[in-house]
Formats: structure tokens, C-alpha cells, sequence
């Protein structure tokens, strides 16, 4: 397969320059004690449990599979004992918490020779290895569906949120291990494997094969997958992509090179109240309490720490765990501040505004420390066109926010809930005037499609 | 601060929830907001939100306004004693428009704002800021000499029929400031055309010569005021449409700030000029024949396309839109102002007209793009059968 070359140009969106970036700098974060995966954290999976308290499991033992779709089972990131099986509302599942032990004991899988086994095996291995969900899928995001056969898989190789991971970094010394995780993902599609890389950076994605590349430019969201797929091969009706993360791509590369599973997962510890924001070497579902342990942060603040993106992560609690895909644990001060006559325009610059109704563009070099403040109250929808400036699409993005919220499901194809995420709104919820929710207005959006459409 | 934010906190006590005067919470709020942008965290969606909300939005198109108006207020004085025949300094007429006009800004907002707190109460929502730039529209474009009592019922008119029989703020279809004035227009038509109601106080003298200049030209009329004149805004009209220069500055802050669709602005500015150099083709009457430039500065048409018409709640919302939307209001505001010597002025109703029609647009620029998503779809299900 010959690597073609594609470029996309973003022009609309806004890059936000926040202060407590991480530095080039990854450290080995010894072992947690407990670690935990989330059922939560697979949007629409609804869990049976296949271990109970007490239960001894492996790198690689399956925890539970998902009820609408048995073949796919979620492993263990550790070897060692569950030990705490957390329910919520109506014993809804929401942790399952294994204490890890020394040693490292696998399960194992006959993977080696991955050219010679066939594609149907290939699946069937990373279905029974857990390694799976990191496989998902357009429409929707969610976790892909085996029996389906995807027109193209898209990876994005690099993020262009605010204080987000370095994938080229942490991945750099796992290129062979990328490599194959391509090949294996070549095998699953018909179409192409494309990926996207920063143009205006050289690094080590540059030199995989068996790929089709595309080149974007611009600023965030430039880096997210949708933007990628609506420009090189938008989804129609009825079609599905597949996306898988960077790390992700050489988890099942390390899964098909070694025959275990890996849960590898580079945490970027970052935030204006992090003091020396740097990158950790852990495992899924690592505990944040240990990542805390190993750091140093700045407590006199009253945090807020997010699990994820800063534009569309979780809130967890400093003794939770990570979340399964996120790689970024991002400390900020809660805003909770009063700001005398905050309205008035061109006042209070050093809160970073999209807006020329602030000064704040003057000093877009600078760092900015950002809080949690909603910085207003939620208003009736006023002004018109601020969404479209952060939206590199050729969707209408007030209009599907519109017709989630009369939940027309019907309106919401046509103006394109296929080609969206929720993060792909991130923006527009950070530059909303009237402080409208669009992202979680989107998400409702899509938990109707998949209720009603499927 | 402190001390100021501790005070408030003790007067809001008995309208927090569960409290006796809770449903009153949202006219404490209101007051609380003004002094302080509230302490609110996010709860989902982006951790952190940028700086600009309504306020700072509704308070950018008072700043750009006040130009205008601070014109209107001295012109308001200039008239009167050019007219008089009186010598005057700059702050006597300065003083006497003040006199004048203040008294109509204030009632504007005691009747607007008293209605939008009470259907805040009602609603149980917060009072929204949008009536702050709509109490400050009306009396702008209103002519000088209309009695409190009107003002105060066409207000009540807009406030209540253009804006909360909808739903309230961000769910009106027309523009409340020139329903307002498109009221007082239909119910009072005495008190808003003629030549003696644009100069304050022109009823106690004969003979006067106060006819705007739309109006003398539709009458048939020559008339004796020079472009710079137009330009600069020293001639009878609305309190603060006549002067194009200020009102550019207005609608350049509107523009820089991004407060102003640009798009509107343009579009309205194409739309009238090529219309009106067409009909100076033409040239039958003297509203035909009226130099294309001159258009574009008399009348509130400038007034009309950058603070009126760039109202983004009735204006287009598609960027596509708002280009058809601005064009149409320009071509239409000199249409009427040719065609229909009984209303001179177009600009009002052509905006009006366009804010009817505003939805429609957006639905045929939005079916486009569906239509196109849809065509792609046959495209690949042709291609993958």
C-alpha cells in the first residue's frame, strides 16, 4: 500500500493558551495499590459482572461483557483480588475495584505470527483479550461493534486541547509497537487507515506505513477526530468508522507482538495548580490518589480535578480513579469568586476570552490561569453565529443543538448527529454567551439516536 | 468589597429557596448580578468558561450607542434654537435636549424594565439584559416632541406583544424597539410625521420649517441641506438616527467588538446603495432622483442597519443567512421610501418586514445543507450497492 497525502486546512476555532502545560518529562508511577475500572466510562455499555468480591484475576481476565452484546468483555488491568464492587442508583455498577498484588501474572493468548492468522481470528483475539473497547466508532463514540465492517479508521495523532497529552512524546519509543498495531487495524477494514498529523510538527507518526495520512493545520479543534472524518470520508447514513487512540493503537500492538494484553496508559499531570506538571508512565484505571502521592500540588486552592479534557472531562474526586480512556489528570482552582461589576466589558482581561469584548486577546502569548467559574449565569439564547466561529464543519451546529433539545429525531440525522461528538462541542460550550450546556444537550442528543435508531 | 459583598448576601436572605419571599428571588437577583458576576462553578460540559456573558454583550451595544445618543441630545438642543432663532452656546442646547430627553429614557426603562421583572417573577426565570439596549433603542428613535404617556404605551406594546406573548427574551420574531416605534407610528400618526414634531418644542412657534428631509422629498420638495450637513446629523429627525457620522463609530465598536453581524451591516449597505443608484437611472420623482449617497445618509436607515437590524434574535442566524437578510433590508428600505410617499421613512418597516421573513431565509440556507448531506448519502448507498 503506497502513503498518500491529504490537508486539511482549519480556519474556524480558538487555541487556548493555559498555563501549567506538561513538560517533556515521563516518569515510571510505582505501582497503586488499587486500581479500578468503571462500567460509567463505556457510554450505553450496560455491564454482567463475570467476578464477584474475592474474586482472583489476571492481567487480562475479563471483568464483565456487555449485555447487548456478549462477545464484548472488559479485563482486568492487573493481576491480584477484587475486592470492592461499587453500586450506585438501582445497583447500577459503578466500580469494580481489584487490589493488585506483586506479581504479574498474564493471561495468555496465541498471538505470535499475526500475518499468518486470519482476520476473523484476529477479531476473536481482541475480543476475548479485552483489548476491544479501544476500538470505537462513528456514529456516536461508542465502543465498536465486532460484527460490523467499517469503510475507514481514522486516528488522530495528536490533540490540540488545551494542556492535552503529547502523543508523539509518549509514544515515540513505541513506534514498532504502533506499527503493528496499524497492520492489525489494516486487517479490520476494506477501506483505509488513515492518520492525522499536525502539519506544523515532524515527529515520529511521519514515518508509519500502511497508512493514509492526513496533514491539519489550524487551530483547536483541529486535532479532534470528526473534524478529520467529515473532511476526508464524511459518515452517511448507515456507514460506520472506526477510531482508536494513539496509545490504544500500540496497546493492541504490544497485545499482538507479546500475546498480553496491554493496558498501557501515559497520564499527563497538568494545571495551573500542579507544580511540577510532567507525564506518568501507569496502567488503566491507575488510582489518582498515588498519582497525587508522586506529585506535588498545590492544596491551599480548592481544586478541581478533571479526568480528561479540560473542555469535556469528569470531575472526580481526588480519592477516585482514572477514568478508562482519559490520559490527562488536570488540576485547576474551583473558581466560586464574586467579581465586583465582572460584566463590563474590556474589565478582568486575565480570564482569557474568545471575545474582543475583552482585552485578553492583547495578551495571547501570555499563560493563562483559568478557574471553574461559570463567569455569568445561563440566559435564554441570544446571540447568533459565536458557535459556527469554533465549529470546522459544514454542519450547523445551533440548529442540531435545537433539535436535540425538541428531541426531533428525524431533524437531528438530517443536520448531521452522525458526524459529532460531544467534545467536538467543547468550544462552544467554553465561548457560549448565554452559558448555554451544548455538550451535554449533544450526548441527550445521541442516548435518543441510539434509543430510537440504534 | 467585602464589606459590600457581605451586605448583599444579608439583604438577599429571605428570597433564598424556602425562604418567604423566594419567588421574588429573581428581581433580587437581578439587582445582586449587576454588582456582582455571580460565584457559579461549572456543573457539566467545559470546565472552564470564557469571560463573556449577556451583560458584557447587552453593555457593549450601550457603549456603542451612546455616541448617537450624546449627538441626539445636542441636536435635540440645536434644533430648537436654530429654529427659535436664538443665539446659544453648545451646553445650552446640550442642556435643553438633556430636558428633553432623559425624562423619556427613564420612562422607557421604569415601564420596560418593571414589565420584564414582572414577568421574570411570574416565569420564575432571571431577568434577562436584553431590554437594556431595547429601553435605550426607543426613545432614540422616537421624534422629540412625543408626549411621556406615549412613549411609555408603546413600550408597554412592544414589551408585551413583540416580546413576552413569545416567550420573552431570545423568542421574540420582531425587533421590540421598532415595534415600539412602528406603534406609536400606526396609533399616533399626528404625533410622528409632519413638520412640527421633530423639532422639540416646534408647536409654540408659527412658522416653522421642521419637515424631515425624507419628508419634504416625498412631498414633492426641494430641499436646502447640504451632505455634510446629512453626514454630520444637524437636520430635524429621530432623536439620534440623524447623525451617520457617530452612528458609524457606533457600528465600528459594534463590528470590532464582533457584537454586530459585519455581515448585516454590509449587506444592508450593498443592498441600498445598488438600489438607489438604479433608481437615480430612473429619476421620475424626487425621491428617485436623490443621489444614492445621500440615501444612505439621511433617515435612520444607517441607524436602522447597524443597531436595528443587527438585533441577532430577529435578525438571520445562518452567516449565509444574515448576508440575504441584510441585503433584502437594504433593498427594501429604499424601495418603500421611493414607492410610498406616505411612510418616507423605510428603513423601520423594511426591517420589520425582513424580521417576518428572517426564519424563512435561515430554513432554505439550513435545507441546503441538508439536502446536500442527503445527496451524499444516495451518492455512497449507489456506490455500495
Amino acid at each position: 500500500m503506497r502513503s498518500k497525502q491529504k490537508k486539511i486546512y482549519v480556519r474556524r476555532g480558538f487555541n487556548l493558551n493555559l498555563q501549567g502545560e506538561a513538560n517533556r518529562i515521563s516518569v515510571n508511577l510505582p505501582k497503586s495499590k488499587t486500581f479500578a475500572i468503571k462500567p460509567p466510562d463505556f457510554f450505553t455499555i450496560n455491564p454482567k459482572l463475570l467476578v464477584k468480591e474475592g474474586s482472583l484475576v489476571k492481567i487480562g481476565s475479563p471483568l464483565f461483557f456487555s449485555k447487548i452484546n456478549p462477545r464484548i468483555s472488559f479485563s482486568s488491568p492487573v493481576s491480584g483480588k477484587v475486592t470492592k464492587i461499587n453500586r450506585g442508583y438501582k445497583r447500577k455498577i459503578l466500580e469494580i475495584i481489584i487490589n493488585a498484588d506483586n506479581k504479574e501474572s498474564y493471561l495468555e493468548f496465541q498471538t505470535y505470527n499475526h500475518e499468518s492468522i486470519e482476520d476473523k481470528e484476529i477479531i476473536e483475539l481482541l475480543l476475548k483479550s479485552g483489548s476491544w473497547p479501544f476500538i470505537k466508532q462513528r456514529p456516536y463514540g461508542i465502543i465498536a461493534s465486532p460484527e460490523d465492517s467499517p469503510k475507514s479508521i481514522f486516528i488522530s495523532t495528536f490533540s490540540t486541547s488545551p494542556l492535552a497529552v503529547d502523543y508523539d512524546f509518549i509514544l515515540k519509543n513505541n513506534k514498532n509497537d504502533f506499527q503493528i498495531g496499524i497492520d492489525i487495524l489494516n486487517r479490520l477494514t476494506n477501506g483505509s487507515v488513515y492518520l492525522a498529523i499536525d502539519d506544523s510538527f515532524n515527529g515520529f507518526f511521519n514515518d508509519i506505513r500502511n497508512v493514509e495520512k492526513v496533514f491539519v493545520n489550524g487551530p483547536h479543534p483541529a486535532g479532534n477526530t470528526s473534524i478529520h472524518i467529515h473532511n476526508v470520508d464524511p459518515i452517511n447514513i448507515s456507514e460506520k468508522v472506526w477510531t482508536v487512540n494513539p496509545e490504544d493503537v500500540v496497546n493492541i500492538g504490544i497485545f499482538f507482538k507479546t500475546g498480553k494484553f496491554s493496558p498501557k496508559r501515559t497520564i499527563a499531570l497538568a494545571g495551573s495548580s500542579v507544580k511540577k506538571p510532567q507525564y506518568y508512565k501507569t496502567i488503566i484505571g491507575s488510582s489518582i490518589s498515588n498519582l497525587l502521592d508522586h506529585s506535588e500540588v498545590n492544596y491551599k486552592n480548592n481544586n478541581r480535578y478533571i479526568s480528561g479534557d479540560i473542555l469535556s472531562g469528569i470531575t472526580v474526586g481526588p480519592d477516585n480513579y482514572m477514568s478508562y480512556y482519559n490520559n490527562s489528570l488536570i488540576i485547576i482552582p474551583e473558581g466560586n469568586k464574586y467579581r465586583f461589576m465582572g460584566w463590563l466589558p474590556f474589565v478582568n482581561n486575565y480570564i482569557p476570552s474568545m471575545y474582543k469584548t475583552s482585552l485578553s486577546w492583547l495578551f495571547m502569548r501570555k499563560k493563562f490561569i483559568v478557574n471553574t467559574n461559570l463567569n455569568g449565569e445561563e440566559r435564554a439564547f441570544v446571540v447568533t453565529g459565536e458557535m459556527e466561529k469554533v465549529f470546522p464543519m459544514d454542519i450547523f451546529p445551533m440548529q442540531l443543538i435545537k433539535a436535540c433539545l425538541y428531541k426531533d429525531v428525524e431533524r437531528m440525522e438530517a443536520l448531521g448527529i452522525y458526524e459529532v461528538i460531544p467534545e467536538d462541542f467543547g468550544l462552544i460550550d467554553y465561548g457560549s454567551t448565554s452559558k448555554i450546556e451544548a455538550q451535554k444537550i449533544i450526548r441527550e442528543g445521541i442516548e435518543l439516536m441510539i434509543k430510537e435508531v440504534g | 468589597m467585602i464589606f459590600l459583598r457581605n451586605l448583599v448576601d444579608r439583604i438577599r436572605k429571605p428570597f433564598e429557596v424556602g425562604q418567604k419571599f423566594e419567588k421574588f428571588a429573581p428581581a433580587v437577583n437581578a439587582f445582586d448580578t449587576l454588582l456582582f458576576v455571580p460565584n457559579h462553578t461549572t456543573k457539566s460540559g467545559a470546565h472552564i468558561r470564557d469571560a463573556v456573558d449577556l451583560k458584557r454583550t447587552m453593555v457593549t451595544v450601550i457603549i456603542a450607542l451612546l455616541p448617537a445618543l450624546f449627538y441626539g441630545i445636542y441636536n435635540t438642543g440645536f434644533q430648537h434654537y436654530i429654529q427659535l432663532g436664538e443665539k446659544f452656546s453648545f451646553l445650552d442646547a446640550f442642556i435643553h435636549g438633556t430636558w428633553k430627553i432623559v425624562p423619556m429614557i427613564i420612562v422607557s426603562y421604569v415601564v420596560g424594565l418593571t414589565i420584564e421583572f414582572g414577568f421574570a417573577i411570574y416565569r420564575g426565570h432571571e431577568v434577562n439584559e436584553g431590554y437594556l439596549v431595547t429601553g435605550l433603542l426607543i426613545p432614540m428613535i422616537m421624534p422629540v416632541d412625543i408626549p411621556l404617556w406615549m412613549v411609555a404605551l408603546s413600550v408597554a406594546f412592544a414589551v408585551f406583544i413583540a416580546k413576552e406573548a413569545f416567550g420573552g427574551t431570545g423568542m421574540n420574531i420582531l425587533n421590540p424597539a421598532l415595534t415600539a416605534r412602528a406603534f406609536a407610528f400606526f396609533a399616533y400618526p399626528t404625533y410622528m410625521s409632519g413638520n412640527k414634531v421633530w423639532v422639540s418644542e416646534a408647536s409654540n412657534i408659527d412658522s416653522i420649517s421642521g419637515e424631515t428631509i425624507l419628508g419634504s422629498l416625498a412631498a414633492g420638495n426641494e430641499i436646502n441641506y447640504s451632505f455634510s450637513e446629512m453626514f454630520n446629523g444637524s437636520i430635524p429627525g429621530s432623536i439620534a438616527e440623524t447623525s451617520t457620522f457617530w452612528i458609524i463609530i457606533g457600528g465600528l465598536i459594534l463590528i470590532f467588538t464582533g457584537v454586530g453581524s459585519w455581515r448585516i451591516i454590509i449587506g444592508g449597505l450593498i443592498g441600498a446603495s445598488i438600489t438607489a443608484i438604479l433608481f437615480n437611472f430612473w429619476g421620475i420623482n424626487e425621491l428617485m432622483s436623490f443621489s444614492w449617497i445621500n440615501h444612505l445618509a439621511v433617515g435612520g436607515f444607517a441607524f436602522g442597519i447597524i443597531f436595528m437590524a443587527t438585533d441577532p434574535v430577529s435578525a438571520a442566524q445562518t452567516y449565509s443567512g444574515k448576508w440575504i437578510y441584510g441585503i433584502l433590508v437594504g433593498v427594501f428600505c429604499i424601495l418603500i421610501r421611493v414607492f410610498n410617499p406616505a411612510y418616507p421613512e423605510g428603513v423601520m418597516l423594511a426591517i420589520l418586514l425582513m424580521n417576518v421573513f428572517a426564519p424563512t431565509i435561515d430554513h432554505y440556507i439550513v435545507e441546503k445543507n441538508i439536502k446536500k448531506r442527503k445527496k451524499r448519502w444516495q451518492l455512497s448507498n449507489l456506490k455500495n450497492s
